[in-house]
């Protein structure tokens, strides 16, 4: 659900070493950090590895792995999150083609959902 | 017979709008109360950020009362997760599983509710453990009983004999209207043929469900006709989903206390294909329910692939059947737009 809102439009940017964006999460509510398992980018066919992802949410920003014990911060319903990829460079610009997938552990679930999204999405020069 | 049921309206159904920012928190109430449906239902974490990790600031649940009381509205659940789960790798532990409900009740006693809603996969050992507190605070823990279960499951049978045994007024359940699924959706066909998957296919599954073929026999059906990926997961839909007899409800009416309208789609002429809502209502009056049903739209998630759901028309439509079921003489309808 969600699947087509979770990259949000026009938020493609370069940072000082890397490119990020806004992601939402693909869910009907909000979920603890430790409860996000995974978030794979893949920007013009490249996947960002795991330790090259950064999660932002006011203010405060993890890695993958120190998120799977942050039992005190969500990534609420519907809220933007900055989500980071270090790539030395960024991006050139013009047209980037993004993918973002998600995967959660949901406690009621009988199986691990992943979610997945692909945009088009231009970076200003 | 005089019906005693209430409407409501789970927020919930409003969530592809709020999730947008489309539509806030007045926005959903003030359209529940132009509807009639004065009965609020709400998940926590989703209508108030924070919880339950970070926690909710006075202001918003000060927000929440005076929104509750500017249009007259009535508070009637907080739906709550119990993220058992929490930790990788190790299943929360039952007193901090216990610890984590009261905290729940807490914030449902907060927001003003006199339920809270507990999900099916909660271990009634937790609830009964809770249900002493939930009482002091004038709470009811209500097991949503959803499908693939349903009343006449052993999970659900050995849950109802424990909380009796447990001789707590604080234990009940409150029943999804989705396991009563008479015919397949009309939505969900029409999502799995966008995924591809062949119309002779998805006929045959369509009809299969209404002859109330075992789902095991309709997936391997599925695959001698060559169905594969979406065809395939299109008939699993059939483990997950049953035609149960709403009268089963009537054994355990005295512990049902909220109602989730589900629902996947109401048609412009006020029908939902797929739920048997007029067999429902007769069930309810007929056991003298007199809580709420609460809109519960789950549409969303079928059609957005193709359209931007319109949860606010599916939520009228679904009042104004409802309204006339239980006999009411006046039409719910939205003001106009200033």
């Amino acid at each position: 659900m969600m699947d087509k809102l979770m990259i949000v439009e026009d938020s493609l940017t370069n940072t000082e070493g890397g490119f990020a964006f806004l992601g939402r999460l693909p869910y009907y509510r909000g979920l603890g950090l430790s409860m996000v398992e995974d978030l794979q980018i893949t920007i013009d066919g490249e996947a960002i590895a795991r330790a090259d992802v950064r999660f932002s949410v006011r203010g405060k920003t993890y890695t993958l792995d120190q998120m799977e014990t942050v039992y005190d911060d969500r990534w609420n319903f519907g809220e933007k999150a900055t989500i980071t990829a270090l790539k030395p460079g960024g991006l050139a610009p013009g047209k980037h083609t993004l993918e973002f997938a998600v995967r959660n552990r949901i406690s009621y679930l009988p199986f691990v959902p992943t979610t997945k999204c692909v945009k088009e999405l231009a970076l200003a020069a | 017979m005089t019906s005693q049921i209430k409407r409501g309206v789970s927020l919930y159904s409003f969530q592809n709008e709020t999730f947008q920012e489309k539509m806030n928190l007045e926005d959903c109430i003030r359209t529940c109360a132009e509807l009639g449906a004065r009965g609020i239902e709400v998940i926590g974490e989703q209508s108030f950020w924070g919880w339950p990790e970070v926690g909710v600031a006075q202001a918003e649940i000060d927000n929440w009362h005076a929104l509750i009381k500017k249009y007259d509205c009535v508070p009637v659940s907080h739906d709550y997760m119990l993220d058992y789960k929490r930790y990788k790798g190790r299943p929360m532990p039952f007193d901090e599983q216990v610890a984590s409900v009261k905290k729940d009740i807490d914030f449902g006693a907060l927001l003003g509710v006199p339920y809270i809603r507990s999900l099916v996969s909660i271990a009634p050992e937790v609830l009964v453990a809770a249900a002493p507190y939930a009482e002091e605070k004038g709470i009811m823990l209500l097991t949503e009983v959803h499908a693939p279960l349903h009343f006449d499951h052993p999970w659900i049978i050995r849950m109802a004999e424990m909380f009796q045994k447990s001789g707590s007024p604080a234990l009940g359940f409150l029943p999804d209207m989705g396991m009563f699924l008479d015919k397949f959706p009309p939505v969900w066909r029409a999502k799995f043929e966008r995924l591809g998957v062949p119309a002779h296919i998805a006929d045959y599954i369509v009809k299969a469900y209404e002859d109330r073929v075992l789902s095991e026999y309709v997936i391997l059906e599925v695959q001698s006709m060559g169905g594969v990926g979406p065809a395939i997961a299109m008939a699993e839909t059939l483990r997950h989903n049953a035609a149960y007899e709403p009268k089963r409800m009537l054994d355990y009416m005295p512990m049902i206390h909220n109602i989730h309208g589900k629902f996947y789609e109401m048609t412009a002429d006020y029908v939902e294909p797929s739920i048997p809502y007029g067999e429902i209502v007769t069930v309810l009056n007929q056991g003298g329910y007199s809580g709420y049903i609460c809109s519960e739209y789950e549409g969303n998630r079928w059609i957005e692939d193709a359209e931007e759901p319109d949860s606010v028309e599916q939520v009228r439509r679904q009042q104004v059947m409802l309204a006339k079921l239980i006999g009411e003489s006046e039409v719910p309808a939205l003001k106009a737009a200033a």
